[in-house]
C-alpha cells in the first residue's frame, strides 16, 4: 500500500481518486489472499489424505487356508505360503506370504509363525536337527515354540491365530507382522 | 558471420542469459584454493549423470511391482546399452555419495562452515539427507530380494516408533504389506520428490556460494571475526583473488574428467548392480544385504544390545542430523584451522573410523549365521584321523546340529561364536557340556535338543580339539569369558 506507484493512483497528483485506488489495492489484496487461502484449504484436503491415506485406512485381516491338515505332521515344523487376503492390482509376487507352521498336537494344537525375525523383518529359516529357526541378517535364532533363542531379536517369534475348518488349518493374516503384535 | 553475431546479441538482449554466467565463471576465488576444492564440483556432475542415466532409464523402466523386475532383465537384455547406462545410473550412485562424503569432511575440516557460510553448510546437510534418500529410494527400485527385504528392514525400525509406529509404517509401505503401492511410493520419491527436493537445494546452495565466495584455505591464527569478515574477504579477493574461469575450474575439469572417464570403465568392466532374484518373498534362501551407502547401519544394528536398540535406531539419527546443522551455528566464529581445531578432529576422525569399521563388519557379518556351513563344509581330516568312534560320531553331531553354522572349524564355517579349534584348552568337559546344554553367551541352549548320547559324542570331540602341544584346560572354573557378541 506505500508503494509509491498507487499512491496518487496516476490520477493527476489531486490525491482525491489515488486514496480511494489505493484502498480498493488493499482490499483486494486482502480478499485475494483469503481466497487463495480457502482455495488451498480445500486443494489440500485431498492431496493429504491421498497421502496419508494408508496410514488412515483399515485393514482388517482375514481368514487364510494353509492347507490340509495332513500335510502338518505331528512333532514337525513345516514350510507353508499362502497370498495375502488383502491385494492391490499391481502387487505381482509380494502377495505371496511364507511362514512356518508347528504341529504341537495333530488335529488340535499348533502353532504358526510368522516367516518375519522379530528383530527386523529378515526372513527364519527352520533347522529340523538342532530345532532352531536361524536369521540370515543378524543372527537371530529362536527355540521350536519360538521363543528368543538368541541374538538380537528383542522378542520371539511372531505368530498368527489360527483355527480348523473342515480339515484345514486357518490362519488370520493380513498385515506384515510387527510391534503391534502381541508377544 | 555477421547474423551469427545478430542473432548471439538478440538472444542476449532477450534472455540475458550472458549476464548471467559471465559472473559465475568469472567470480574471484582464493588463489589457495587448489584441489581441495574439487570434490563439492564432482558431486555435482554425478548428480547430473544421475539424472540424465535416471531420465533414460525411466523411458523404459516399469514402475509396477508385477513388472519392475522383468523390465531391469529387459533393460539389461534387450535394450540398447541398457545393461551399461543401469551401470552407470549405478555407480555413479555410490560415487556420489562418496564424492559428497569427502566434499562434507574437507568443509568440516576446515571450518568453510563458520560466519558467513553457515547456511552453506546447513543446506549441504539437507542435500546429503535427500542423497543418501535417493540410494535407499534407488536400491528400492531394483525390486529383487534385498529391494524385498530391505524395504522390510526399513518398514520394521519405523514400526518401533512409539505410539504412532505402526501408522507410519502403513505411511511408508502404502498398505499392510510390502506390495505394489509401496514401489510406487518410492518410486514417486526417487524420481520427483527427491530429485526436485535436490535441484531446488542445490540452486541455493550455488547461490549462496557465489553471495559468500568460496572460503580461502585455513592459517593457524587467523580467527574468523563476524564483525570484520566480509569486508576483509572482500578486499583479499580484490587483492589477490584469481578468477574461477579458468584457475579453479581447470582443475575441476581435470578432476571431473578423470572421475568420469573412471565412472564409465568401472561401469562398463563391473557392469550393472543387480537385479538380484525375483522378489517373490516365498523364496526364504536368501541373505539380504543393503547397498554400500546403508552397510554401516546394517552393521550397526547387528551390535547394539537389544535394549539399547530401538533408541539407539531412532534417536541416533535424529542427534547426528541435529548435531550437524548446529555445527556452523555453534562454531560460527574463531579459529578454522585443523591444528587448533583438536576436538573437531577427533569427532571427524571418530566418524570416519566408525562408518568405516561399520562398513567393513556390514559386509563380512561376521555375526550371521553361514546357513549351509553345517551340509557343505567337509569336517577338517586332521580332527578325525585316528580319534574314537565316540569322538568321530561327535564330529558329526557338530556338523548335523548345525553347530558349524556359528563355530568355524580350521578357519571355515560362521564367526557368530568362537572358533572351536582349541576350545579343549579353555573349557574342561564338564564347562562344554553345561555350555551346549545351557547355551548363553548368546548361545541357544541344546539340552533338550540333543539325546545324551549325541551330547556325550559331543563333548567328547570338542575335548579333542586343541593343538597337540598344549595342554587341556583342567582347572575347574576356569571359565574364560567367550567371546560373544
Amino acid at each position: 500500500m506505500s508503494d509509491p506507484q498507487f499512491e496518487d493512483g496516476g490520477c493527476g497528483g489531486c490525491g482525491c481518486a489515488g486514496r480511494a485506488v489505493s484502498a480498493r489495492r488493499g482490499f483486494m489484496s486482502k480478499a485475494g489472499a483469503g481466497l487463495m487461502a480457502v482455495g488451498a484449504v480445500l486443494a489440500g484436503i485431498p492431496v493429504v489424505s491421498f497421502v496419508l491415506g494408508p496410514a488412515r485406512k483399515r485393514f482388517d485381516p482375514a481368514w487364510v487356508a494353509l492347507g490340509e491338515l495332513a500335510r502338518f505332521p505331528e512333532g514337525t515344523t513345516r514350510f507353508a505360503t499362502f497370498i495375502n487376503p488383502i491385494r492391490q492390482p499391481t502387487d505381482g509376487e509380494s502377495v505371496k506370504t511364507a511362514c512356518w507352521v508347528r504341529c504341537i498336537k495333530a488335529g488340535s494344537s499348533y502353532q504358526v509363525f510368522a516367516i518375519n525375525c522379530a528383530h527386523l523383518g529378515c526372513p527364519v529359516r527352520w533347522f529340523e536337527q538342532s530345532k532352531l529357526f536361524l536369521c540370515p541378517c543378524h543372527g537371530g535364532a529362536y527355540y521350536e515354540d519360538g521363543s528368543r533363542a538368541a541374538g538380537p531379536p528383542p522378542r520371539g517369534l511372531f505368530e498368527y491365530a489360527w483355527k480348523l475348518d473342515a480339515g484345514a488349518l486357518m490362519i488370520d493374516a493380513g498385515r506384515l507382522p510387527g510391534m503391534e503384535d502381541a508377544p | 558471420m555477421k547474423w551469427a553475431r545478430v542473432t548471439i546479441a538478440w538472444l542476449e538482449s532477450r534472455s540475458g542469459l550472458g549476464a548471467f554466467i559471465k559472473p559465475l565463471m568469472s567470480h574471484r576465488v582464493p588463489a589457495s584454493a587448489k584441489w581441495w576444492y574439487v570434490f563439492g564440483s564432482a558431486t555435482l556432475m554425478f548428480f547430473v549423470i544421475q539424472v540424465v542415466t535416471g531420465v533414460c532409464l525411466a523411458t523404459v523402466y516399469a514402475p509396477s511391482a508385477a513388472e519392475a523386475w522383468a523390465s531391469l532383465r529387459y533393460i539389461d537384455s534387450e535394450v540398447p546399452a541398457g545393461w551399461l547406462i543401469r551401470a552407470i545410473h549405478g555407480w555413479s550412485s555410490n560415487a556420489m555419495v562418496v564424492m559428497m562424503a569427502i566434499h562434507g569432511l574437507q568443509v568440516f575440516l576446515h571450518a568453510s562452515y563458520k560466519y558467513p557460510r553457515e547456511l552453506n553448510w546447513i543446506t549441504g546437510v539437507f542435500l546429503l539427507l535427500v542423497v543418501l534418500g535417493l540410494a535407499f529410494t534407488g536400491q528400492v527400485m531394483r525390486w529383487d530380494q534385498d529391494a524385498y527385504w530391505g524395504l522390510g528392514i526399513g518398514a520394521s525400525i519405523v514400526d518401533r516408533v512409539p505410539l504412532i509406529g505402526s501408522q507410519m509404517r502403513d505411511l511408508v509401505l502404502g498398505g499392510p504389506i510390502i506390495g505394489g503401492e509401496t514401489l510406487n511410493r518410492f518410486f514417486a520419491l526417487h524420481v520427483f520428490i527427491l530429485p526436485g527436493m535436490a535441484i531446488g537445494l542445490l540452486g541455493l546452495h550455488l547461490a549462496l556460494i557465489m553471495r559468500h565466495g568460496i572460503s580461502e584455505m585455513p592459517r593457524a591464527g587467523e580467527r574468523v571475526d563476524p564483525a570484520t569478515y566480509t569486508p576483509a574477504y572482500e578486499a583479499r579477493m580484490e587483492r589477490e583473488g584469481v578468477p574461477f574461469h579458468p584457475d579453479a575450474s581447470q582443475r575441476d575439469m581435470v578432476f571431473c574428467g578423470a572421475c568420469l572417464i573412471a565412472l564409465i570403465v568401472l561401469a562398463a568392466v563391473y557392469g550393472p548392480f543387480g537385479p538380484g532374484a525375483q522378489p517373490d518373498p516365498t523364496l526364504i534362501d536368501t541373505n539380504p544385504r543393503p547397498d554400500y551407502p546403508f552397510m554401516w547401519i546394517f552393521g550397526a544394528v547387528s551390535l547394539l544390545p537389544p535394549s539399547s536398540e530401538t533408541v539407539v535406531m531412532l534417536a541416533a539419527p535424529a542427534l547426528l542430523v541435529v548435531w550437524l546443522l548446529l555445527v556452523p551455528l555453534l562454531g560460527r566464529a574463531g579459529e578454522r584451522a585443523p591444528s587448533r581445531r583438536p576436538g573437531m578432529m577427533l569427532a571427524a576422525a571418530l566418524a570416519v573410523i566408525g562408518i568405516a569399521s561399520l562398513t567393513w563388519e556390514g559386509m563380512t557379518s561376521p555375526w550371521s549365521p553361514v546357513m549351509d556351513a553345517w551340509s557343505s563344509l567337509p569336517t577338517p581330516g586332521a580332527m578325525v584321523r585316528g580319534r574314537k568312534a565316540l569322538e568321530v560320531q561327535g564330529a558329526i553331531v557338530f556338523q548335523y546340529a548345525q553347530c558349524r553354522n556359528c563355530h568355524a572349524l580350521d578357519g571355515e564355517g560362521g564367526r557368530r561364536g568362537p572358533e572351536l579349534d582349541s576350545i579343549a584348552t579353555r573349557m574342561t568337559p564338564e564347562q562344554l557340556t553345561r555350555q551346549v546344554q545351557q547355551g548363553g553367551g548368546n548361545m541357544p541352549a541344546y539340552g533338550k535338543n540333543l539325546s545324551s548320547a549325541q551330547m556325550s559324542a559331543l563333548v567328547s570331540f570338542l575335548a579333542t580339539l586343541k593343538p597337540s602341544d598344549e595342554a587341556p584346560a583342567d582347572i575347574p572354573g576356569a571359565l574364560l569369558p567367550l567371546p560373544s557378541r
